[in-house]
Parts: C-alpha cells; sequence; structure tokens
C-alpha cells in the first residue's frame, strides 16, 4: 500500500507544520481564555461573561451584520468586472484584471489617511458635494462606513476566483449547451453560473471570514463595536491581563470556522468539474457598438471607484499639503526624493519574504486540497480547518506566540533565536496568508475532473506523475489566483512584522511606512513608499497573469484548439 | 573551491564561538561595539540622537528598533529569556511601570548632575530608580484654522471651550488606555478637578468627540487632514505638524499638565555599559540641547538648557502656568491606573455614539430654554446633565485596593488569588451607563418640546 502510506505522510507532515507554527504558538497565546484568573483553574466563565455583555453580543452582531453586506457589496464589484473580462474579447483585459487586484494592497497608515481625505467627512468628495449641493455623506462613519471600505477592500478576493473558475469552464459543456439551444441569460444561468460557483463561493467566503475577522478597516473609522476591534484593544492594552480579548478572539476563530463549514456544506454534492481539458475556457464573443461602449463605461466607473484611495494615494504622495481641501495645495518629487535612499532594502526584503510566503502558501494549499479531495485521509477536512483558522488570528497573537515559543530556539548553525531570525517573518506572513491560498486552490481542485486522474493512472502512470503532469496543470488557474493574493496581501502586512523586526536590515516596506507614519512630515514619504509597495506588487501580479495568459495560449495552440 | 569556501565559513564561525567565549571572560567596555534601542520614538528624534551619539562614540553601532509602545512592551517580556536589547525608550510612563513590576528593567544611577527631582509637579525619575526622566512635554489643543474657518467656530482657549455646544462633533482625543501620556492627562484633570468634577467636565467634553482614536498620533493625523477641527494632544504633536506645513495651531491652556518622556535599562542588556554611556549622553548638555530641535522639540529636563531655547520656547521650571497647578500624585494615579482607563472606555469609548447622541439632545434644549423661564424644564435638563454624569464608583472605592486589584491582576504565583472579573464589572457598568444615556436623551428632549 505505498499510495496509502505516501498521503498519510504528507498529512501528517502537513499536520505537524501546523501545529508548530498555528496551533502552539496561538494556544500559548489564548489558552488564558479557559483559565480562571483567580486560580488558574480551567474554565467557561469567560465565554458565559462573554455572552452576557450587552456590548460584546452588539458587538458580535455588527461583525455579522457587516461580513454579509460586505459580500454582497463586494459581488457587485466583482462580478461585472470578472463577466466581462472572461466572457468577451475585451481590449484591455489582462490590465484591467491587474488594476482590480490593487484595491488588496493597501499600505498601512498612508491607505486609512488617502482614503480619509478622498471619502472622509470632510474628504474630497464631501467638500464638492458640500459646494455644489449643500450635503454631506458621511461614507466613512460608522457600520456602513466599514462595509463601503471592505467591500472596496476584499472585492478582488471574488474578482481573482470568479475569473479563475470562468477561465477554467470546459467550452464543451457551452458549446453542448448552444447546440442544445440554449443562449443568453439561460445559458449563464444554467451553465455558466453553477459550473463557475465554486471559484465565487472560494471569494465569498475568504470576503465574509475576512470582514468578520477584519481589524483594520474598524480600527480606521475609529468603529469599536465590532468583534476583531474588541478583542485587539484588550490584548494590546498595557498592563491589563484581562482575559476578554483573548476570549474574542477565541470566539472568531470558532464562528469563522463555522462559516466555512456551511459555505463547504452549500457545495457539498455536486460536481463542478469539465471533462475536457480544462485549458480551453469560455468561448469569447465580440461585443459592437453601444454593446461595447456601456461595457466599457461600468468597468471604467468601477474601476475608478475602487481605485480612488490608490488615486488619492498618488495625490498623497505628490502633494505639499493636504489639509481641508478638495487637492492637495501643491506638488513635488520631493518625498519620493527623500525614500529613495532607504527604500531599496525594503523594498528587496519585501518581495524576498512576500515571494517566499506565497510561494510557500501555493504548494502548501495544492497538498491540502489533494488530500482533502482526492484521499480518504481520516481527519482531513482538519488540514482546512485549521489552515483556514489562521484567518481570524489577530496577527498581534500570532507575533506574540511566535516570540514566546521560538525565542529559547537557537537556530543551529547562525547561532540565533529563531524568533529574531528574519525567516520567522516568512513563516509568520506565510501562515497568515495561507487561507487565501487554500480556498483558491480547493475551488481549483474542485474543478477537475476525477476522471482524467483515473485515465492517467489506467494509462501507468503513478500518483506522483498524475499529480505533476495532470492535476497541477489544470490547477494553474487557481493556483495564480492563490499566489496574487497571498503575495499581494503579506506584502503589506504589519502587525505580525512590526513584533517579529529585530534589525532595520531585515525590515520590509510596512516597517517602513509605519516608520515614516509617526510624525506629521513622514505622511508624504509614507505616502510615496506605500504608493511604492502598491507598483512593486501590481506588476508582480501583472507578470503573473501574462506568464499564465501565455502559458495557456501556447497549450492551446499545443493540442490545436 | 566551493568545498574550502565551505570551510572558510566554518572556520571563521569558529573564530566567532571562540571570541564569544573570550568575551564573557574579558571586562564588558572593551567589546561593547553595539547597542539594541527599542523605541516608540519617531525617526525625526532617534536618527539625530542615533547619529550624534555614533559620532562620539565612533566604536558603537546603534540599533534603532522602532516599535509602537504596546508592542516594544509586548517584545521585551517575550525575549526575556534570550534578551538582544539594551535599552526602551518611550514617552509612557506606564509602560515603564509595567516593565518595572515584572522586574524586566536594570536599576540604574545617572552620573550627570544639575537636574532637579520634579518638573512641573510631575517627579522626573522613576522614584525607585529604573527608570529615567529625560524630557517632558505639555498637553494642550491643536486645531485646524482652514476647518474652523469654514465652519466658523472659534479657536479653543481653555478645557471647558471644547465642553461648549459649538464644538459639537468638531473635536478627537485618544483613549487613556491606548496611550499612556493621554491617560496622565485625563487623571491630572480627575486630581486637579476632584473626581467627580473632573469625570463629569470629561464627560461633557468627550460628548463632542467626532472620534476616539485608537492611537495618539491618529489626534495630529486627523487634525492636519481637516477630518476633525479640534484635538487635544501633546504640544511636539501640534507644533512638529504646524513645522511640516500643516495649517494648524497649538495652544496650552491656562492649566496644562506635563507629561516625561523615559529611558531604561533592560535587565540582562548584552551591552550594559554602551548603554548607561547613551542614557549619560541623553542627559548631558550636549544631548539635552538637540531637543531644541523644532523637529523634535520637546521640554528638557535641564533648567540650564533654556537659555539656547528661542524666546518663545515653554520653559517649566520658571512659568509657573506650564504643569504646576496640580499638586500630582503618582502613588494615587498608580493605584487606580487600569481602573481609570476601563472606566473611560466603558463610559466613553465604546459608548461614544450614545453619549453624543445624548449630549446633543441636552445641548439642543438648553439652547431651545435661552433666556426662557421654564422650572420643570429647567429640571429636566438638570435632571439629564446629572444622569450622564454619574459615574458607577465613587472616588473612595476607585482607591479600594481590592477593588482596583481587579483592573490589574496579573498572578505572580499559582497561590496568588483575586477575586471578581473585569468583565463581571465592566458589564455592570456599561448596562448602568447605557441606560443613563438614553434615559437622559429622553428627558432632554422632552425638555425642549416643553419650550
Amino acid at each position: 500500500m505505498p499510495r496509502f502510506r505516501t498521503s498519510y505522510l504528507v498529512a501528517a507532515s502537513l499536520a505537524f507544520f501546523l501545529l508548530i507554527f498555528l496551533v502552539v504558538p496561538v494556544g500559548k497565546v489564548i489558552y488564558v481564555a479557559f483559565q480562571d484568573s483567580s486560580t488558574g483553574a480551567f474554565t467557561l466563565v469567560n465565554f458565559v461573561d462573554f455572552f452576557k455583555t450587552s456590548l460584546f453580543r452588539e458587538s458580535f452582531f455588527n461583525s455579522l451584520y457587516v461580513a454579509g453586506m460586505s459580500v454582497l457589496g463586494a459581488t457587485i464589484f466583482a462580478v461585472p468586472l470578472a463577466y466581462f473580462t472572461t466572457r468577451f474579447n475585451f481590449g484591455g483585459s489582462i490590465l484591467i484584471q491587474t488594476l482590480g487586484i490593487i484595491p488588496l494592497i493597501m499600505p498601512p497608515f498612508v491607505g486609512a489617511v488617502a482614503m480619509q481625505l478622498f471619502f472622509g467627512t470632510n474628504g474630497s468628495v464631501n467638500l464638492l458635494l458640500d459646494q455644489w449641493f449643500g450635503i454631506n455623506i458621511p461614507f466613512m462613519k460608522g457600520l456602513n462606513g466599514v462595509i463601503l471600505v471592505e467591500s472596496i477592500h476584499y472585492f478582488p478576493f471574488i474578482l481573482i476566483n470568479l475569473s479563475a473558475a470562468l477561465n477554467n469552464i470546459d467550452r464543451s459543456m457551452e458549446e453542448a449547451a448552444q447546440n442544445l439551444g440554449s443562449s443568453g441569460m439561460s445559458l449563464f444561468r444554467k451553465i455558466v453560473f453553477p459550473l463557475a460557483m465554486p471559484g465565487y463561493l472560494a471569494g465569498a467566503a475568504l470576503v465574509f471570514l475576512k470582514a468578520f475577522d477584519d481589524l483594520g478597516t474598524p480600527l480606521l473609522l475609529n468603529v469599536n463595536n465590532m468583534l476583531a476591534p474588541q478583542a485587539y484593544l484588550r490584548i494590546t492594552s498595557i498592563g491589563i491581563s484581562d482575559p476578554m480579548g483573548y476570549v474574542i478572539s477565541v470566539i472568531l476563530v470558532v464562528f469563522s470556522l463555522f462559516a466555512l463549514w456551511g459555505s463547504m456544506l452549500a457545495s457539498k454534492g455536486k460536481d463542478y468539474s469539465g471533462g475536457g481539458k480544462g485549458t480551453s475556457g469560455l468561448l469569447k464573443r465580440d461585443l459592437h457598438g453601444w454593446e461595447k461602449f456601456g461595457a466599457y463605461c461600468l468597468v471604467i466607473f468601477l474601476l475608478l471607484l475602487v481605485l480612488s484611495p490608490h488615486i488619492s494615494l498618488v495625490l498623497l504622495s505628490l502633494g505639499t499639503i493636504w489639509s481641508y481641501s478638495v487637492l492637495p495645495d501643491g506638488y513635488t518629487f520631493a518625498h519620493y526624493a527623500e525614500v529613495f535612499g532607504t527604500t531599496r532594502e525594503y523594498i528587496t526584503n519585501t518581495l524576498l519574504y512576500a515571494g517566499l510566503a506565497a510561494g510557500f502558501d501555493v504548494v502548501f494549499s495544492v497538498a491540502i486540497a489533494y488530500i482533502v479531495l482526492r484521499t480518504k485521509v481520516i481527519g482531513r477536512q482538519w488540514l482546512d480547518y485549521i489552515a483556514t483558522g489562521a484567518l481570524a488570528i489577530p496577527g498581534v497573537v500570532l507575533g506574540i506566540g511566535y516570540l514566546r515559543t521560538f525565542n529559547d530556539f537557537n537556530v543551529p548553525i547562525i547561532d540565533k533565536p529563531l524568533a529574531s531570525w528574519w525567516v520567522i517573518i516568512v513563516i509568520a506572513l506565510a501562515i497568515r496568508r495561507l487561507p487565501y491560498a487554500l480556498r483558491a486552490c480547493v475551488a481549483a481542485l474542485h474543478q477537475v475532473s476525477i476522471s482524467l486522474e483515473e485515465a492517467s493512472e489506467n494509462l501507468g502512470a503513478g500518483k506522483t506523475t498524475t499529480v505533476r503532469k495532470i492535476t497541477v496543470p489544470l490547477m494553474a488557474g487557481g493556483i495564480v489566483a492563490g499566489f496574487v493574493t497571498s503575495f499581494a496581501t503579506a506584502a503589506v502586512e504589519l502587525s505580525a512584522t512590526l513584533m517579529l523586526v529585530t534589525s532595520e536590515s531585515d525590515a520590509p516596506l510596512a516597517y517602513g511606512i509605519y516608520v515614516f507614519m509617526q510624525s506629521a512630515s513622514g505622511r508624504g514619504p509614507g505616502a510615496a513608499l506605500g504608493l511604492i509597495a502598491v507598483v512593486v506588487v501590481a506588476v508582480g501580479s501583472y507578470l503573473a497573469h501574462h506568464f499564465i495568459e501565455r502559458n495557456k495560449r501556447m497549450q492551446m495552440s499545443a493540442t490545436g484548439n | 573551491m566551493v568545498f574550502s569556501g565551505c570551510s572558510r565559513v566554518m572556520l571563521s564561525r569558529l573564530a566567532l564561538s571562540a571570541g564569544l567565549l573570550t568575551f564573557l571572560a574579558l571586562p564588558a567596555q572593551a567589546l561593547e561595539n553595539q547597542l539594541t534601542v527599542v523605541t516608540s520614538f519617531p525617526k525625526d528624534l532617534t536618527n539625530e540622537f542615533k547619529q550624534a551619539f555614533e559620532k562620539k562614540y565612533p566604536d558603537i553601532k546603534v540599533e534603532m528598533l522602532k516599535k509602537k509602545t504596546t508592542a516594544g512592551v509586548k517584545y521585551i517580556q517575550e525575549t526575556v529569556s534570550n534578551n538582544t536589547s539594551d535599552l526602551f525608550w518611550a514617552s509612557a510612563p506606564d509602560a515603564f511601570e509595567v516593565l518595572k513590576e515584572d522586574g524586566l528593567l536594570e536599576k540604574y544611577t545617572v552620573k550627570a548632575t544639575g537636574i532637579p527631582d520634579v518638573v512641573g509637579s510631575y517627579p522626573i525619575n522613576d522614584p525607585d530608580g529604573y527608570y529615567k526622566g529625560f524630557a517632558a512635554s505639555g498637553y494642550g489643543m491643536m486645531w485646524n484654522t482652514r476647518y474652523l474657518k469654514a465652519k466658523k467656530i472659534p479657536a479653543p482657549k481653555e478645557w471647558n471651550d471644547l465642553a461648549k455646544a459649538v464644538y459639537h462633533g468638531h473635536t478627537g482625543m485618544s483613549a487613556p488606555s491606548r496611550s499612556g501620556t493621554t491617560h496622565l492627562t485625563v487623571e491630572t484633570i480627575l486630581q486637579g478637578e476632584n473626581w467627580d468634577n473632573g469625570w463629569k467636565l470629561m464627560k461633557e467634553i468627550a460628548g463632542n468627540f467626532s472620534t476616539v482614536t485608537e492611537r495618539s498620533f491618529g489626534v495630529p493625523d486627523g487634525v492636519n487632514s481637516g477630518q476633525f477641527g479640534v484635538g487635544i494632544v501633546i504640544d511636539f504633536f501640534g507644533l512638529s505638524s504646524q513645522a511640516s506645513g500643516f495649517p494648524v495651531e497649538f495652544i496650552y491652556p491656562t492649566v496644562t499638565t506635563l507629561v516625561p518622556a523615559n529611558i531604561a535599562i533592560i535587565k540582562n542588556s548584552p551591552h550594559p555599559e554602551a548603554a548607561a554611556a547613551f542614557i549619560e549622553y541623553l542627559l548631558s548638555e550636549e544631548g539635552q540641547v538637540m531637543l531644541l530641535d523644532p523637529k523634535i522639540r520637546r521640554l528638557p529636563v535641564r533648567p540650564e538648557t533654556y537659555s539656547q531655547a528661542p524666546d518663545d520656547f515653554p520653559n517649566p521650571f520658571t512659568d509657573q502656568s506650564i504643569g504646576a497647578k496640580v499638586q500630582f500624585d503618582v502613588l494615587k494615579s498608580k493605584s487606580r491606573y487600569n481602573l481609570v482607563n476601563a472606566m473611560f472606555d466603558v463610559m466613553i469609548t465604546y459608548r461614544l455614539d450614545d453619549l453624543r447622541k445624548a449630549t446633543k439632545a441636552v445641548q439642543d434644549a438648553e439652547e431651545a430654554m435661552g433666556d426662557k423661564n421654564n422650572a420643570q424644564a429647567a429640571a429636566l435638563i438638570a435632571e439629564a446633565k446629572a444622569l450622564i454624569a454619574q459615574l458607577p464608583i465613587d472616588e473612595a472605592q476607585s482607591l479600594d485596593k481590592d477593588f482596583a486589584g481587579i483592573f490589574k491582576k496579573k498572578r505572580k504565583k499559582a497561590t496568588d488569588k483575586v477575586t471578581g472579573r473585569q468583565a463581571e464589572v465592566e458589564q455592570k457598568w456599561d448596562a448602568m451607563v447605557k441606560k443613563n444615556y438614553a434615559k437622559a436623551t429622553e428627558l432632554a428632549k422632552k425638555a425642549k418640546a416643553m419650550l
């Protein structure tokens, strides 16, 4: 039974890794949630406290509401962009796909400032509205503000995963439907939509979980009555050892897993796989006249809307002073000159860390997806659950956990604690962004028909050969989607990084932005650095898309399609 | 070739280990060539000192490790077993208190002389000798001139101004639980005005807040962008924003509070000699003068340094209005530190919407009242105001050791026992506060309807 043994071996090593770098460090921090603070004994009284406190109950429902509405908002942004760029011969598809990823790259602090300067109570939009119509729309206030920002920020999850799924639909299915007389809406409803479902669900689940667990956006809007900020504010207050912050973290994890389980049930028992070679993609149609004009208008409008924070960031990085006015007072390149000397190291570190972390994430995700969907390893679902649970762990908790767990472990040869070696930052980033790649890869594998693998094995190929030559290439779209999301978001991560950076020469861009954004004079240079981060990541993503498109074309011509 | 390259690396590593061994045997100062400072200060400040210090001690390379105060404390706590940091350099005295209580700081006696014991009424150094003040800062108000002009709002002069209806929705501040310096301001108001009146004033001011920011720099950031008009900030935030060109102004109100900025050697510091040299440099005439730099701009703790300051530079050693009015009781402050933070969060930060609504209703009713004579409405307004001001505990309870202990418990030994849970207490407070604010809103609306 060599095959049987291999899958157990792989599953065991994956589990071991997750145990060491996720479960144990996090457990070492949040165990206090289960501890009676006066005696140290095991207790659930803290959870009783949680449900008894009206503030926490309110926070819970607020988080739930925000997460649900954000999925709706993100869907509205993502579906037209994904649909037009994959179904039609649309000039600039790759460019639109790449621009569509940018909202995901929101550099810490400067992203917030840029957003407030544009959408805030006294931001550009409201100043103009006030000037013209005498009205003020509170885009950035309260829960609705959080929903708007979350939708803009995370809709790329749906865009990327849905596009990958649409591209992966077997053309023969569509052709068969057309031959049987189906077209237009009914074709979309009966064929395209159901077959793209795994991709959409993967993206929507990510948006839901991320909006539910997200800390940055509520903090930026100073909305406290949600679960993640409640946990964070309590954990990071100096000298307070109240366990409630950790109790909330546990609740976030449990609920996230519950939601994930729910989304899995929804897609259970359905077969989304195509029988063909999976490389063909949908038949692309040409748009004519008004159709084309309308589609371009919609796409451009959506792009302008979702990119407005970044347009604002460009202005901020080039502006002299921008305060209570529609546009900056003047423009200068001085901020770029100021950061120029320091950025090289930051950029190299960022590319290295985010690249390694994302590369690691896709390898890991393919392995987990394969174990979960293609083997009968007992308890295989738990690999998926645990890895996805990382989404709900605040970065600061993971950071503290790593310091606590690995500070006494000296790495051989370099003789330094693992906690202060730069590799630990890579691991932290990889663990934090693993859920993104994982959802993408699971969705991709859902679309691959098992019969192709069976055929390969019937023809005498070994399991390893089949995985390498059949499964992985057929999952390529999902793998790239996973890589891009992990890479883009890891490049601007700060909370765990700030805890783990032990010397300036090891620091990534996000840390540099933090250092600038501590003083009033650092706003311009911070924005310049933030924009550099965005450009670097966008170029990386563009290359990834370009690579996959070219690969696909080559494959197509090779198979005579 | 490759092989020999490898072995050369091995050899150098061996030599390095041998060096480490001899290092342990030799007196420390000869080999101290490095200094790691964990700091929350901006790079305008740290870079200047790093360069000046490295120039004076060319053998020592300084690494400034920038972390938010909270992250810095956690970092030092978690890396204690394998400590690589030498100094902790930050504002918030509470962060130093936490490290001190955990036994993570090293005592150090300053060699420099000529530094008084107090600045304003706040003691400069830790009485137990663990951390040292090297500069002070005063609290005040900064405002965005464009904002105030556009909204036709007068510039504030005193703290009480911020309680006026004209500032409703236009002000901001950080929470004391998020910023040690903000905590000192709140505590100074509580000590200066007494517990009940202090909280009353604090809530009247807070009822006008547009926001309570999550970090202290969020306040100048918000004023600079014009997100809100007026912010309660530490002086250098306001003045450095002005120096960077933002259309903002800053003043000290007549009663201002002074807060120190500190430095301490971390326990088991790998380079204690270099660390000591850095502290001495910071407190020397040379180091203190650097604080006057407009980009740094903090108040030196050495009185004679002020002779080199520009004319309009405030001098807390001669100007009695800065920080001297309130006799600051450090022990009182310390004993109820977390309790005051928790009260502020429960009554203000987490219930800001409710508080704001109640305050607005009262302000509307008072405006409708004007000079009218309506005893019934006046009684309703007074009742509403009393409900907003009502506190869940009195001052005596805030100073009760057992009660304050609920907010501070840290079991050192398995046998330590603390009764009561913070969540339990907060939940009671929250219920009361929420009910009071709702009731106050209702009463004030009723009063307005009568007028």
